[in-house]
């Protein structure tokens, strides 16, 4: 016995040890994986967990950074200054549109004001963030962005690009933050058909140019090319957001609804930046921050 | 009794880091199905070097920093690949010796496995399976496998870890 060797030791001392161990360690793995889909108690660990994984996904974004960044320092004077331009002309652009706006949207009080409706207005609080170019679980629709709940960002956060709504976000970090796109298999978003005001539901399909408008009867008033947006309804979504085009509608008069395929307005695969937007039910929870940074705008306007 | 001390544990830890920036390095939507399971193949290839070293812990750790990473269910990978490792060890001294087209044969099952395990854990939590294509990457796994086996082995001996 005193003079077992190494090889000796390899052979015989893994026994019943290993077994049990593989024994409790997939017990623990199954009672993670309950506890994950059941119930939201597991979010600190995964938040910490993910703070220790961050460098990795750094690392792999490091090219796409990289080259952002060697492009806009090596972009020459004379491209830039084009870019700039077309920058000015967009931005008058935009300006013009935006007093035709505001002069609708005070209309529209008024308008509402006479039917006696009360319509909150308030401008919505936004930040922009980037994707990462990180490859997720391939067999959901989910995306990463570079901002965390340092950036108090929060659970069930909705996220829009300049054409419609995206999804929202399902787990945050403190740096990073995953968002399920609308078009995920578990993702529904309340909808609204714009032209007729026809409430429903847009399930995810799994598939990045489809969404499915489950339990519309034959006789609803839809159409093929109608916009459908949010609804405000669930609570999660700020209401009036564009979502999606109908763009298929197969009647079965044997069946009781109608299948209705919808197609999202947000390039889901192509938007590099996101826009972040707070609804304002959630304000108050950053409300300090605008606070202070409102005191900042009157001193340097002192 | 003969006490060698352990070594190169560094080494170890950096193979399996690289593992699992391969594994969320972006790649074109439509190669998704293809991309072998990085970590699983370092794991059988150091639970056959190293039985007495990385485990079935080891591979439960790694597991669990996979799904964090990836942002999956948690402790699915966890449990997948500590399943992984168990089999690898319990196998370990018959296949070591085998020539490495045999072995790739024994890798491609133990990444059946845990494939399966993840169809597996998907269906319960009631994620609709993709299909045949899932089947896809135990077989490139087991096909690069020769490769995988020859690098590691020369950053081992490189390094003398042991």
């Amino acid at each position: 016995m005193l003079t077992r060797g190494n090889a000796i030791k390899q052979i015989f001392t893994q026994g019943p040890a290993l077994t049990v161990r593989l024994v409790i360690l997939s017990l623990l793995s199954l009672t993670l994986m309950t506890v994950d889909h059941r119930y939201h108690h597991l979010n600190p660990l995964r938040e910490g967990l993910s703070a220790l994984v961050y460098p990795f996904k750094l690392l792999v974004d490091l090219p796409r950074a990289t080259s952002g960044w060697f492009k806009e320092s090596l972009a020459s004077r004379h491209s830039l200054q084009e870019e700039n331009a077309s920058l000015h002309t967009k931005q008058l652009m935009l300006q013009t549109q935006l007093q035709k706006l505001e002069s609708l949207e005070a209309e529209n009080l008024r308008l509402r004001a006479l039917l006696d409706a009360s319509f909150d207005v308030g401008k919505q609080q936004m930040l922009i963030a980037e994707l990462m170019a990180v490859d997720l679980d391939p067999y959901r629709h989910q995306i990463q962005i570079n901002k965390g709940s340092l950036d108090n960002l929060y659970e069930g956060q909705p996220l829009v690009d300049s054409k419609g709504i995206m999804g929202q976000l399902v787990q945050v970090g403190p740096f990073t933050a995953t968002a399920m796109l609308i078009t995920d298999p578990g993702h529904a978003i309340p909808v609204q058909v714009n032209r007729s005001g026809l409430r429903t539901i847009a399930l995810g399909t799994g598939t990045t140019e489809r969404l499915e408008l489950p339990h519309i009867p034959n006789n609803a008033d839809i159409r093929v090319g109608d916009l459908l947006t949010t609804s405000g309804l669930g609570g999660r979504f700020p209401s009036g957001y564009p979502v999606a085009e109908v763009i298929k509608i197969e009647q079965d008069p044997g069946q009781d609804f109608s299948f209705i395929t919808a197609k999202p307005r947000a390039l889901l695969n192509r938007s590099r930046e996101v826009l972040l937007i707070w609804p304002t039910e959630n304000r108050l929870a950053i409300e300090a921050d605008t606070l202070t940074e409102d005191n900042t705008q009157a001193d340097t306007s002192q | 009794m003969i006490f060698i001390p352990h070594r190169g544990g560094k080494v170890i830890v950096f193979t399996f880091a690289l593992a699992m920036v391969l594994t969320i390095a972006p790649l074109p939507e439509s190669l998704h199905a293809y991309r072998p399971d990085w970590v699983g193949l370092v794991l059988i290839y150091w639970c056959f070097a190293l039985p007495e070293r990385v485990g079935v812990f080891s591979g439960w750790l790694a597991g669990l920093l996979l799904d964090v990473l990836t942002s999956g269910l948690l402790g699915q990978h966890a449990l997948a690949l500590c399943l992984v490792a168990y089999l690898t060890i319990k196998i370990h001294q018959q296949v070591r010796v085998f020539p490495l087209w045999q072995q790739a044969l024994a890798v491609l099952i133990l990444l059946a496995v845990h494939q399966l395990v993840l169809l597996w854990t998907n269906s319960v939590i009631g994620r609709p399976g993709p299909g045949l294509i899932f089947w896809i990457a135990p077989l490139i796994g087991a096909a690069i496998w020769p490769l995988i086996y020859s690098l590691l082995r020369a950053l081992r001996h490189g390094f003398s870890v042991r």
